[in-house]
């Protein structure tokens, strides 16, 4: 089963602050669709995604998955964060299976799978400590499909990555992610992750965050980010983030615009 | 230039018939060497004490002191029995002791390590109570507990519970937010939280704290055994004063430092085994 979001104009101001962090946020993610989250830091996206995964509870409105409304964590919706954060006394092994232990499920093979999917099978016994940073996202990941979620929550989940490894566990979880037909909702800088991995865009403004445009990105999977088309869409969402919340090269954060933007300056 | 390189690197390898023996002196002297070096200046200082004291006129009675009594005693103890009946009750006090310590120090300092508001309750009173020498509670001890046994447990407790809660309460600080909040949302409840996640974290703070408390708890001991007990190396020592066997009293010593030692190496091999840290 895959998880139907319903987002029922959450409005919320965190405790000992005046203004609000989230302002009318309504939105509906269908069974299996992709979504991405974007806009500028501090506009409010970790705040909403904790809330999604019952993290956190909104001083107005709610969240409901499949109809239910979520108050509380469970493993059926399930975040992945900008760090891996294993746990260091357990092996690749252990953590990927805790979600499985803490809920009394017995392995059946699962966690070997999973493993093999994300291609750390044969480090099913190393300390996560020994693994690069890459390898250690993938086995947060195989820890978070493990309880096999209905929904699948990223808080910048590779901005800490290299280039290449970046883009490499982005089409692996895109590929994941839809041959599971997980609903999925992801928090990015990066437009051009937005592009290579979601079917629908949200752009959200700051202070107070809200909604303020929508963009689908109407993409065959698996998405070649080499095709015109994918230039042309990402390129139509930089002109569409630039025009709703400002420069978008800035939002992207990548050191050469930056850069660029600096010596324009002086 | 080249000439002075040479000369330092002759310096500093010393090749002999292509061999480094300097090398190998080195990783001789840090394989024990060292160690031996340390060990036998005490003996040197302890042996220059005890020639000093046999010397003097004033001080000759004290002569047993000295290594070479102080020894041959020791074997002798260790022969008889003696020395056995001597550690073995106090290191059932020490046991009795430091469990007490840990089972009231590792949830404590689990409870204000996780609540800031806890932690500010607790801060003055604790702070106050840490301060005050165990030695101190002695009378209260013996008001309050019927045996000796359990006055001189008690007194171990007092002593040996501070660096255990503290430890733990600063383990539990150290603790990443986010592993809290990853296992949250797997679905961890309270129990599982602190079983899976909290205590394997903070293992080694928990042991470095009983490590600290050994070593308090075992200075403790001895004056604690001063009080109304037959048995035990407090005792032992108070005994051998009394009766004037100089020799038996230094035997006991070097017991009680030998057994500190040892109970300090578990302790390390206790914080290697659960620390998470990588190694090297
Ligand atoms: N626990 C908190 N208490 C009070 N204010 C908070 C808390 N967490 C976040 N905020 C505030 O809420 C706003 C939104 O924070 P949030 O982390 O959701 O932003 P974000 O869009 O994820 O930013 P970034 O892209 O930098 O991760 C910020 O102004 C932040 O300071
Ligand atoms: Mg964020």
């Amino acid at each position: 089963m895959t998880a139907n979001v319903s987002i029922d104009y959450i409005n919320h101001t965190y405790k000992g602050q005046v203004e609000p962090t989230l302002v009318d946020i309504a939105a509906n993610i269908e069974p299996g669709e992709k979504l991405a989250l974007i806009g500028r830091s501090g506009c409010g996206k970790s705040t909403l995604l904790h809330m999604l995964a019952g993290l956190l509870i909104p001083t107005e409105g709610c969240v409901r998955i499949n109809g239910h409304q979520v108050i509380k964590p469970s493993a059926k919706w399930n975040m992945m964060f900008q760090k891996p954060s294993l746990y260091p006394w357990m092996n690749v092994r252990q953590n990927a299976q805790l979600g499985l232990d803490l809920a009394g499920i017995k392995d059946d093979g699962k966690v070997d799978e999973l493993l093999e999917l994300v291609g750390l099978s044969d480090k099913s016994e190393a300390s996560v400590q020994s693994l690069s940073g890459g390898q250690q996202q993938r086995v947060a990941l195989a820890r978070s499909l493990a309880t096999t979620p209905e929904l699948l929550l990223l808080d910048e989940p590779f901005s800490a990555l290299d280039a290449f490894t970046r883009s490499a566990l982005q089409d692996e979880v895109a590929r994941i992610t839809h041959q599971q037909k997980l609903t999925m909702v992801m928090v990015t800088h990066d437009i051009e992750e937005a592009v290579a991995m979601a079917d629908r865009v949200l752009i959200m403004s700051a202070n107070p965050g809200r909604i303020v445009g929508e963009m689908k990105v109407e993409l065959p999977y698996p998405r070649e980010r080499a095709s015109q088309q994918f230039s042309k869409t990402r390129e139509d969402l930089m002109k569409q983030f630039d025009s709703l919340v400002g420069n978008a090269s800035q939002a992207e954060s990548e050191p050469e615009s930056e850069k660029k933007s600096d010596r324009e300056a002086a | 230039m080249s000439s002075q390189q040479t000369l330092s690197s002759s310096l500093y390898t010393a090749r002999v018939g292509g061999i480094d023996w300097l090398a190998i002196a080195n990783r001789l002297m840090h394989s024990g060497g060292y160690t031996a070096i340390g060990i036998l200046s005490l003996l040197a200082a302890w042996w220059l004490g005890g020639w000093l004291i046999e010397n003097n006129p004033d001080t000759s009675s004290f002569a047993d002191f000295a290594p070479a009594p102080a020894f041959s005693r020791l074997v002798e103890l260790t022969l008889n029995g003696a020395v056995w009946t001597a550690i073995v009750p106090s290191l059932e006090r020490i046991g009795l002791g430091l469990f007490w310590a840990a089972v009231l120090g590792v949830p404590i300092g689990v409870a204000i390590g996780l609540y800031a508001s806890l932690r500010e309750v607790t801060h003055v009173p604790f702070q106050f109570l840490r301060m005050i020498s165990p030695l101190a509670w002695m009378p209260i001890a013996v008001l309050a507990f019927a045996t000796w046994d359990g006055a001189i447990i008690f007194l171990i407790t007092v002593a040996a519970i501070w660096p255990i809660l503290f430890s733990t309460a600063q383990g539990v600080r150290r603790i990443d937010p986010l592993w809290f909040k990853v296992a949250k949302n797997l679905g961890a409840d309270g129990f599982q939280m602190l079983r899976k996640i909290i205590l394997p974290a903070i293992g080694q703070d928990i042991f470095a704290g009983i490590r600290l408390a050994v070593g308090v708890a075992w200075i403790v001991l001895v004056p604690a055994e001063y009080l109304g007990v037959t048995s035990g190396l407090g005792y032992a020592i108070n005994d051998a004063r009394d009766t004037l066997e100089y020799d038996t009293l230094a035997a006991m010593v070097v017991v009680i430092g030998v057994i500190g030692f040892f109970l300090d190496a578990i302790c390390v091999k206790l914080i290697q085994r659960f620390s998470w840290h990588q190694q090297g």
